[in-house]
């Protein structure tokens, strides 16, 4: 427990959490400051496209072996399987409609790839080895738990006017974070440890830097969310903010162990189910139930799980994998 | 300088939506429009600011078209079947145009 404590105490005084409070700061204060949108897109591309590549080198030097399939697996399933566990919590938690619980039980089925940038990013620090293939999974996961929302809605006759069509589809299966995040993640694969050498100095070095910066916009989009619309969340729906976490984590640990992943790997798997997604999820949403409302399930993903997971989930979820998966 | 009548349709818009607005317009026969982003504003669902969005879902857009007042129901059944279960606004204002032909 001490372990644990100490860990979470060391990630709270690093450069990328203090980012973070330094955006929710300014932004409960009311500051002017701004990171220009077109500055966050091409952070955001920045970061994907350096821990695709990075993962698919890892995945060039160490090799192909059944414990990736077997991961891609269950990531798969936990995608699928989440979003009823938060529909049934929600149900028990909070007075929310049927589309509200199914819409926020699709972020908690999804993923953050911040959040998963932020925990390779505190492995690393740290001297954990995860496997490479990891950036795969949390690609696998964006996905599936929109259909069983979508599935959740039509079995509970919640009656959305939204639109549910092929494009819908493409749109989920070809948005643009899951392109790069693979595409990346191929080109590393296929040039390997040289590819990597080669650009370094780009995807490397700066990396941590950037992803200060991002983090503190994170900060200040999460601030906004929560001074404009906290008074829409019920202490119920906060609560569920962060024990779904701890739920998924915990599916995310014995999915780890059942695939056999190392250390790293079962943190990145535990951080990956227990993260909200909120840009791949969110505009599916507004295309398939509109009816939902963004100001619960934005500010929950966002306001509270996201700070949850960086401040207080990651470490907890480090200690926990290295306890039990390196055991 | 002879001047046409014609209509405005302004159409403020989920970004999320832009495409199939575009399309369902394009598929009534009207393929002349402009997209324009919207900074933020205030409405029923309270206020928002472009600065505050990290995803396109949350987002808005404003679709301008001008056509001669003669196709207009057609562009709004098409626009309307889009916009009903959204966020939105759809405006019609009487403009004048000076090419009446590329409308």
């Amino acid at each position: 427990m001490s372990e644990i404590l100490e860990l979470a105490a060391g990630n709270l005084i690093s450069p990328i959490i203090l980012s973070f409070v330094l955006g929710v700061s300014a932004a409960l204060l009311r500051s002017d400051l701004t990171i220009p949108e077109a500055v966050a897109k091409g952070m955001s591309i920045y970061l994907l496209f350096a821990i695709g590549f990075k993962g698919g080198a890892g995945v060039a030097a160490h090799g192909i072996d059944t414990t990736l399939v077997l991961t891609l697996v269950i990531a798969c399933i936990l995608s699928f399987g989440l979003p009823f566990i938060g529909f049934v919590l929600l149900g028990a938690m909070s007075r929310l409609g049927t589309l509200d619980r199914a819409a926020v039980a699709a972020h908690y089925g999804s993923i953050s790839i911040v959040t998963f940038v932020a925990a390779t990013s505190v492995l690393d620090a740290q001297g954990i080895a995860s496997e490479g293939y990891m950036v795969a999974a949390a690609a696998v996961m964006e996905a599936p738990a929109i259909l069983s929302a979508l599935w959740l809605v039509s079995r509970s006759g919640g009656g959305s006017r939204g639109t549910v069509d092929a494009g819908l589809y493409r749109e989920i299966l070809l948005n643009g974070s899951i392109v790069l995040l693979v595409g990346s993640f191929l080109i590393g694969a296929v040039t390997g440890e040289d590819g990597l050498a080669k650009i370094s100095p780009f995807i490397v070095a700066p990396f941590q830097g950037v992803l200060c910066l991002f983090l503190l916009d994170m900060g200040l989009v999460a601030g906004r969310g929560l001074r404009d619309s906290r008074r829409e969340l019920g202490p119920g729906t906060i609560a569920f903010g962060m024990v779904m976490p701890l739920i998924g984590s915990c599916l995310g640990l014995i999915g780890a162990l059942l695939a056999g992943l190392s250390p790293g790997g079962a943190a990145l798997l535990m951080t990956l189910s227990a993260s909200a997604s909120y840009i791949a999820v969110p505009a599916a949403m507004r295309v398939a139930l509109p009816e939902a409302r963004p100001s619960i399930y934005l500010t929950l993903s966002l306001g509270v799980t996201f700070p949850f997971n960086l401040t207080v989930g990651i470490p907890l979820y480090t200690a926990l994998s290295t306890a039990i998966a390196g055991g | 300088m002879e001047t046409h009548k014609a209509k405005r349709v302004e159409i403020i818009i989920e970004a999320a939506l832009e495409s199939r607005l575009t399309n369902a317009m394009r598929k009534a026969g009207v393929t002349g429009y402009t997209v324009l982003p919207v900074k933020g504003g205030s409405g029923r669902s309270g206020e928002w600011n472009r600065s505050g969005q990290v995803t396109r879902g949350s987002g808005m857009v404003a679709v301008v078209c001008l056509i001669r007042p003669d196709r207009l129901d057609t562009l709004l059944d098409a626009a309307f079947a889009v916009v009903e279960p959204h966020i939105g606004v759809v405006s019609i204002t009487d403009a004048q145009v000076l090419r009446a032909e590329r409308f």
